[in-house]
């Protein structure tokens, strides 16, 4: 754990790296990135797309809990894009086209990541499986 | 001459661990000439070990710039506690503390343990300092933490001041311990396959060092949740970050073993179930210690990137693991199926907790090595916490509910209708709290519904086994058992009033201004700058009100220069239902003599860490009874557990 904050100085370092040098952090911090959205339930809907979108620059944080000014500019594309009525699903979507695979949390159910989902209910079969031996019928 | 000294006595150390496995080697066909000497060996291993630490330590205390590792890692100003706990604050100062608590171990077992047979004992030191020598390789070949330093430096490199913590100063060693005591486990399974006395005499031996290592674990995880929270100022206490799960891994692990040694040790079944998983929580606890010091993980605390060790743990790991389950496959076949049991029993209890919690276990460690798996094939992606919440919280639920019920069923064979009335109480409990959050509280997930329903039928649930006990004779494990299901009972009530109910404000408010949050007020007093040792920051003052009362938050904003960096410092107010969590930023950029705040109200969260260190007490209380209470006739308490 301690180490978290020897990679929270470097992050911050990075993030006082002048801003023109980074294409997407270029310019004045948007509104949305630390402002919340009017409509609470919106707020909710984008605060959970955040938290399952990983900061780019960083190396293990969500853009929700993450200082660098592209992980600013981020949450600020998500609370636009709910405020425009978007859909959380479409607007992690969008993160993957724009960012890769790597940019979400959240594995898609497709191709190797359905293994990922379906593996707690394979493994409980397996245990259940393991454990027949064990049991004795009632006599 | 110190260092010398101390560098002499590991490479006798090491020497004693090689004549004890020479001695157990022999030990497999017969009783060997060496076999004498394998104790002995282990007594004075262990010595030499804390001779080997007490000079490192003395190296720090006296701050010898000489000594490559104190002139790196420490400085002549710094204070006399972080100069000594700058002893294992270190990569080879926490090897060496490893090896020195296992070589220690080691000698505890050879002059302590009457319970089992002379050739088991001496063949679990055998596979102990096969462990050991493993350790002492890596260290004089790869890490030597008495290293020269020539010519040497005039006052040294310092630590991180943000290190120096007297919480992290303890957090590693807690784990480190909680690892070792886990090894011992091993050794023993181990041991007790390779001579066949796989049975309750070797788990009653194995049990208190089951126990030890647990009750560190606990501590370390819920110390290392708590200081992440306060420290890392982003209102989260769990990430499901590499490094955290690599130290959840081994402690579910540890919990599963905890349990079907119970039932080994009272009712003498579950035998290679039971040895199964003391190897996995070993395998667990080096995978442990190899992702943390490999930096193989794209982890939030990324640090000691170092290859060629990573590599030597990752060897050590596959050694020893491939061997233990060698040796398992192969003895296996002899050990007997222990006592048969029906569904509806304790020891079915248990095997429902060890199958939920291998599970969890399971799915921690694939979706903690499945992004590396799946960089090999040349796709880049990431397994973060919505994966990990979703598909372990359903898990975690269905072991609430086993734990609701398994506590109070008998041994062998129980029926359902004997509890039909507690059953329909629990079920009353939990359908009533669900509904009511549901039907009152809009928008809470369906997970904290669960979570707080079943924790509350568990609060109670918990206590049952003392029903109808005269308090006064009953034994301590009993205690220790329903302490610590209360205690998980707390803290997962904790968890989930935290992230169903957590109220959040981000904000810019200029001084005099207010914001809300849950039922705060909070209102910025002021903002100024304060100095500090090797920081400037900014200090908000916030002044917060409920009601009547009035409090007083100061969160910090540091600079710190000498390394250059910039840290939150949060304010937390702690109320008996839950934190003010405040948060202040550098100035708004908008320049309007705004400052960015953020505000959250957790309810209950401290439940989180009250309830782990009373998961911890629960284990502590036990092993007490454990340690003191000589049992008169062979186990028949009928509640008896870990």
């Amino acid at each position: 754990m301690m180490w978290r904050l020897l990679l929270l100085a470097s992050v911050l370092l990075l993030a006082a790296v002048p801003q023109e040098s980074m294409a997407q952090g270029s310019g004045p911090t948007p509104e949305l990135a630390n402002r919340q959205l009017t409509n609470p339930a919106q707020e909710k809907a984008a605060t959970q797309v955040m938290h399952a979108l990983r900061c780019i620059q960083c190396q293990g944080q969500s853009i929700a809990d993450s200082d660098a000014p592209m992980a600013a500019t981020m949450r600020a594309e998500v609370r636009q894009q709910i405020a425009d009525g978007k859909k959380p699903d479409a607007i992690r979507q969008w993160m993957i086209e724009r960012y890769g695979e790597w940019v979400s949390f959240e594995p898609d159910m497709k191709g190797s990541g359905l293994l990922l989902w379906a593996a707690p209910l394979l493994l409980l079969l397996l245990g259940l499986f393991m454990a027949r031996g064990l049991f004795r019928r009632k006599s | 001459m110190i260092a010398e000294t101390g560098l002499a006595a590991l490479w006798l150390a090491a020497a004693m661990a090689l004549l004890q496995l020479v001695g157990g080697l022999t030990l497999l066909r017969g009783e060997g000439k060496l076999t004498p000497l394998i104790k002995p060996a282990a007594l004075v291993q262990g010595a030499l070990c804390v001779v080997s630490f007490a000079s490192l330590m003395w190296l720090f205390y006296v701050t010898d710039l000489s000594v490559l590792l104190v002139a790196s890692n420490s400085h002549i100003d710094k204070p006399l506690i972080f100069k000594l706990a700058g002893t294992w604050g270190n990569h080879e100062g926490s090897m060496l503390l490893w090896v020195s608590v296992l070589s220690l171990s080691g000698a505890a077992i050879a002059l302590l343990e009457k319970r089992i047979d002379t050739r088991t004992l001496n063949a679990t030191l055998a596979v102990q300092a096969f462990v050991a020598l493993g350790f002492f390789a890596f260290l004089l070949f790869s890490s030597n933490p008495f290293e020269r330093l020539v010519p040497a430096p005039v006052e040294g490199a310092g630590l991180n001041p943000l290190l120096q913590d007297i919480g992290l100063a303890f957090h590693p060693p807690t784990l480190y311990i909680g690892y070792v005591g886990l090894s011992v486990a091993f050794s023993f399974a181990v041991a007790a396959m390779l001579t066949g006395q796989v049975g309750p005499a070797f788990a009653r031996a194995m049990r208190p060092w089951v126990l030890g290592a647990w009750i560190f674990l606990t501590v370390g995880i819920t110390a290392g949740s708590y200081w992440a929270y306060y420290e890392l100022g982003w209102g989260g206490w769990w990430f499901w970050d590499p490094v955290e799960n690599a130290s959840l891994m081994p402690w579910l692990a540890a919990t599963a073993l905890l349990h079907s040694v119970s039932v080994l040790a009272t009712r003498n079944a579950l035998r290679a179930w039971t040895i199964m998983l003391a190897l996995v929580a070993f395998a667990m606890s080096m995978a442990g210690t190899f992702l943390v010091r490999s930096g193989i993980l794209t982890s939030v605390h990324a640090f000691a990137v170092d290859p060629e060790r990573g590599s030597f743990i990752l060897a050590l790991m596959l050694m020893y693991t491939s061997l233990a389950f060698l040796v398992f496959a192969t003895r296996i076949g002899t050990v007997k199926q222990g006592e048969p049991f029906q569904i509806v029993s304790r020891e079915g209890g248990i095997v429902a907790n060890n199958i939920f919690l291998s599970v969890i276990l399971a799915i921690v460690l694939i979706g903690t090595l499945y992004p590396l798996a799946a960089e090999t094939m040349g796709d880049k992606i990431s397994v973060g916490p919505p994966y990990f919440n979703k598909a372990t919280a359903p898990i975690a639920l269905l072991l609430m509910v086993a734990l609701l019920l398994g506590p109070m069923l008998r041994w062998r064979r129980d029926e359902l209708k004997r509890h039909k009335y507690w059953l329909v109480g629990f079920f009353a409990i939990s359908l009533w709290t669900g509904v009511a959050i549901w039907r009152f509280v809009p928008g809470v997930g369906v997970f904290p519904i669960l979570g707080l329903a079943l924790s509350l039928a568990l609060a109670i649930a918990a206590w049952v086994p003392l029903k109808g006990r005269k308090l006064l004779r009953t034994p301590l494990p009993v205690f220790g058992m329903v302490v610590a299901h209360f205690g998980l009972a707390v803290s997962v009530f904790g968890m989930a009033a935290e992230s169903g109910f957590s109220r959040e404000t981000l904000t810019a408010l200029a001084p005099g201004e207010s914001a809300k949050v849950a039922d705060w007020q909070v209102k910025l007093d002021d903002v100024r700058p304060v100095v500090g040792d090797n920081w400037v920051a900014i200090e908000g003052q916030l002044i917060a009100r409920n009601g009547d009362k009035k409090f007083i938050l100061r969160p910090q904003s540091r600079q710190f220069y000498r390394p250059e960096q910039q840290t939150s410092e949060a304010a937390l107010l702690t109320r008996w239902n839950g934190q003010l969590y405040a948060v202040i930023a550098q100035p708004d950029e908008n320049g309007d003599g705004r400052w960015q705040v953020r505000l959250w109200w957790k309810p209950f969260v401290t439940f989180i860490w009250f309830g782990g260190l009373l998961v911890a007490l629960g284990g502590a209380i036990s092993l007490l009874g454990r340690m003191f209470r000589r049992p008169k006739k062979p186990a028949v308490n009928k509640w008896a557990q870990a």
